[in-house]
């Protein structure tokens, strides 16, 4: 009787009247908020897309490097692989382990952001800005929105290693890193729509 | 080790402790505490924004009258319209949902009650935020609708504080929206089942849903807006192909929900209020519910009613003309299990009912010329006319105001443990149904005869002199009545008729506790047998089916005893009840954002830099301090 009542009572939380928890709940309302955050994002771009006015810098196809931000693409994608097997780390209680896969998850979200950073760099060298074109403006908006939401969980990664390395992150250590997990997920899933929908497909 | 590292985290981020004084208010994550600063400070700002309505009111009480400039007025209606919408209608429902929905389900707290604060410091620096654009050159004067590109050229500073001040409003309403959804599906007390809930907690539920899908969509037409005016973007310029209509598009995406975000919670208000006063449950529950939830769905179809003069074309005009039409369905549900709800009861015309009443009745006014937006030749004339103003102000002032008020005067007992006087109150109902009446009425004539909005002025013989004139007589009648409510509040308050648990013989579990709860709400879980739960637990249907008492004695009486006897039962295992503790850190995470916004406005990248660090610090210390205070 003792063993399972102090499983129960580690967590000393009341239950919810669902079952479900209550921080897991308030994430996912929250990622169904940044569904339309993002959705209204590329409603813009692909009004957009096409219209670049004469003179005003180049058009999508003439400034995409397809390869290039196909490798990032991937990068950022393999994060979401080590993010769960942070998890799985967490959830037998190998929290060494852990902070290895959450570090390579910050590093490969690091290395997407280098990228982006890069390609940004290399784009307004080549005539595309914010004001360059309605093109531009949605194109930055939108690709500078989905970077400040990878940096922003980069941020939370570390904390969460820093965190673990002084001994912290408290007997509910795997409920966090699921949470910031979701988050990250989410954010590479938009990935994938905006790869898809700014780059692979063609614009006049 | 453990306890070490414990230690050492409390050193650093000690939880603050004091229970009483204005520290503590500051620190404090008691929902009912923040539900009272949420209420007092929409009424202040209702105050504020109030009186620029008068100011506009004198200015056009004759015509080519000289009080105000055009560049004022224009600063005094857009000022006007954010303020009574994002800082008074929004804020009051969230300052009675916050105090009431834990305590109508049951719960000692929100889900979140950090977050939930963070919330409230947010709301209140935005507002001021958006307010010192009066002093730093000019207050947004692109109306409240800010459309594109005009609201991308005007030249002051006023238009990015738009920008930026509604985005932390949105932000604040997005973190709130979260926390309600939590609270009230994973916070219920056992029984406590969906279709028990009190109306005013479902439309909560549905409130905070339209926010948590309609808050992102006018976040990213803000920041679209806030990066053309600071940053050079070109989303809305049509030289480079930018266009007008995007903005329209996303913001009445927002902005119709929006409408619907600042009725539902007045409605679940009189869905309370009138069985209480007509000893009644509410007719056709379930059919207010569904209604509500489908007001809800369909409130996300019917935006470019918004849009019917921008030109969208037949095929579009028609689908929007229909869609506007069905949403009056389930509002005139609505409509009719209310007053089935009135029929054949014992009605007590006490105060808050007299509002209600009043919302059922303006209400159903400004429905009627709301469907006659719905045809769009006929829209075509009135858009841009004092029509659609008498139009909005009878479903959001003689809507929601009323509503809300009526909720003010009805949980006010509860809240402060004694009653409002029931006499002023009268007055107070009265004036201002007379002022709204006489302010709104004529407008729909004078918007028929083709009088434009947002025309500081107009010439003499164009026959709107004198409803013009009466307009803002009917303003200071409201204003007047505004007062009586203050006096009254203040009288009674020294006056001070003790109210006891259950002042007006209501129905539901928030009427169990003591006026005003203690700070954990129930000392027992109640176990929640029955829709009405209260109410069934009071009386039960007598032969012919009117409700008999289950004890005998007088009213205040039986319930102060089973209030009594509610809460007599002691803890079995002898704990006490762990509250959250007080945090500073909601405060300083609020604090650091309208920082980083003056960085933007400004372009001064530094004081961005101090915003974020301040955001930063707030954000560790929430999440490194202790669960609670020392003991």
């Amino acid at each position: 009787m003792s063993a399972s009542e102090q499983v129960i009572t580690v967590g000393h939380e009341p239950p919810t009247a669902t079952g479900l928890d209550n921080t897991k709940l308030a994430m996912w309302a929250f990622l169904g908020s940044e569904c339309l955050f993002f959705g209204s994002l590329i409603s813009t771009y692909l009004l957009y897309r096409n219209r670049v006015c004469a003179g005003c810098g180049p058009h999508p196809h003439q400034i995409y490097n397809i390869p290039y931000t196909s490798v990032s693409s991937f990068v950022l994608l393999m994060s979401s692989l080590t993010m769960v097997l942070a998890l799985a780390a967490v959830q037998k209680g190998d929290q060494r382990a852990m902070r290895i896969w959450l570090l390579a998850t910050a590093f490969l979200g690091m290395t997407f952001i280098g990228g982006q950073i890069f390609e940004f760099t290399d784009f307004y060298h080549r005539g595309l800005s914010l004001s360059a074109s309605t093109f531009g403006s949605a194109f930055f908006v939108l690709t500078g929105f989905h970077g400040a939401h990878v940096t922003v969980g980069i941020l939370m990664l570390l904390s969460l290693v820093a965190m673990s390395s002084l001994g912290r992150l408290g007997p509910q250590a795997a409920r966090k890193v699921e949470l910031i997990g979701l988050y990250w997920h989410f954010v590479d899933i938009v990935w994938i729509v905006i790869f898809t929908v700014v780059y692979l497909i063609p614009s006049k | 080790m453990a306890t070490v590292v414990l230690e050492q985290r409390r050193r650093v981020f000690r939880r603050p402790t004091a229970k009483t004084g204005w520290w503590s208010w500051m620190t404090s994550v008691d929902h009912k505490r923040i539900g009272i600063m949420y209420v007092a400070t929409a009424l202040a700002f209702f105050v504020i924004g109030g009186s620029e309505a008068l100011v506009i009111r004198l200015q056009l009480a004759t015509p080519n009258n000289t009080i105000l400039s055009a560049n004022a007025y224009n600063q005094f209606f857009t000022m006007h319209g954010l303020t009574m919408i994002f800082l008074v209608v929004m804020p009051l429902g969230v300052g009675l949902m916050n105090y009431l929905v834990p305590l109508m389900i049951g719960a000692r707290d929100v889900a979140f009650p950090r977050l939930n604060a963070f919330s409230y410091w947010l709301f209140v620096l935005a507002g001021l935020f958006l307010y010192s654009s009066f002093a730093l050159g000019g207050a947004p004067d692109g109306g409240w609708f800010g459309y594109a590109p005009l609201s991308t050229t005007l030249p002051s500073h006023g238009m990015t504080f738009y920008s930026v001040g509604l985005q932390l409003l949105g932000a604040a309403s997005l973190a709130g929206a979260v926390n309600f959804i939590v609270t009230i599906i994973n916070m219920r007390a056992p029984g406590m089942t969906l279709m028990r809930m009190p109306v005013f907690v479902w439309m909560t539920l549905v409130t905070a849903f339209l926010l948590l899908f309609a808050m992102p969509v006018i976040a990213v037409a803000l920041f679209e807006l806030m990066f053309s005016r600071v940053f050079g973007a070109v989303f809305f310029d049509p030289a480079k192909g930018g266009e007008p209509l995007l903005w329209q598009h996303l913001f009445w995406v927002f902005g119709h929900p929006e409408v619907y975000i600042m009725i539902l919670p007045a409605m679940g208000i009189v869905s309370e209020v009138l069985p209480t006063f007509s000893r009644k449950p509410l007719f056709g529950y379930g059919a207010v519910v569904f209604s509500g939830i489908a007001i809800g769905f369909m409130g996300w179809g019917v935006w470019a009613h918004h849009m019917f003069a921008a030109g969208l074309g037949p095929v579009a005009n028609s689908a929007f003309a229909l869609s506007t039409m069905f949403i009056a369905v389930p509002t005139g549900v609505k409509i009719f299990n209310w007053i089935g709800t009135m029929w054949g009861g014992a009605i007590r015309f006490k105060t808050p009912m007299l509002f209600s009443i009043g919302f059922v009745a303006m209400f159903i006014i400004g429905g009627l010329s709301g469907v006659t937006h719905a045809v769009v030749p006929s829209d075509a004339q009135q858009t841009d006319t004092y029509y659609i103003v008498a139009h909005f102000h009878y479903v959001l002032f003689g809507g929601a105001i009323f509503g809300l008020f009526s909720g003010i005067y009805y949980w006010w007992p509860k809240a402060f443990g004694y009653t409002l006087s029931d006499a002023l109150g009268k007055v107070h109902f009265w004036l201002m149904l007379i002022g709204f009446n006489l302010t709104f009425g004529p407008m729909h004539i004078l918007g028929l005869e083709g009088m434009p909005r947002r025309i500081y002025t107009y010439p003499n013989g164009l026959g709107w002199n004198f409803w013009n004139f009466l307009e803002t007589i009917g303003a200071f009648t409201i204003a007047a009545s505004i007062l009586v409510f203050f006096i009254n509040t203040q009288r009674s308050r020294r006056i001070r008729e003790e109210a006891g648990p259950d002042p007006w013989d209501a129905r539901t579990l928030e009427w169990t506790t003591p006026s005003p709860p203690p700070e954990y709400n129930f000392e027992q879980v109640p176990l929640v047998e029955s829709r009405d739960d209260w109410w069934n637990r009071k009386y039960q249907p007598g032969p012919s089916g009117e409700p008999v008492r289950v004890f005998a004695g007088g009213a205040d009486s039986v319930g102060a005893d089973m209030v009594a006897e509610g809460t007599k039962v002691q803890d079995e295992h002898g704990h006490g009840i762990h509250m959250p503790s007080p945090s500073y850190f909601p405060l300083v995470l609020a604090v650091g954002l309208p920082i980083m916004g003056f960085g933007v406005i400004y372009k001064l990248w530094w004081l961005v830099g101090i915003g974020v660090l301040i955001v930063l610090t707030g954000a560790y210390g929430w999440v490194l301090e202790p669960g609670t205070a020392e003991a």
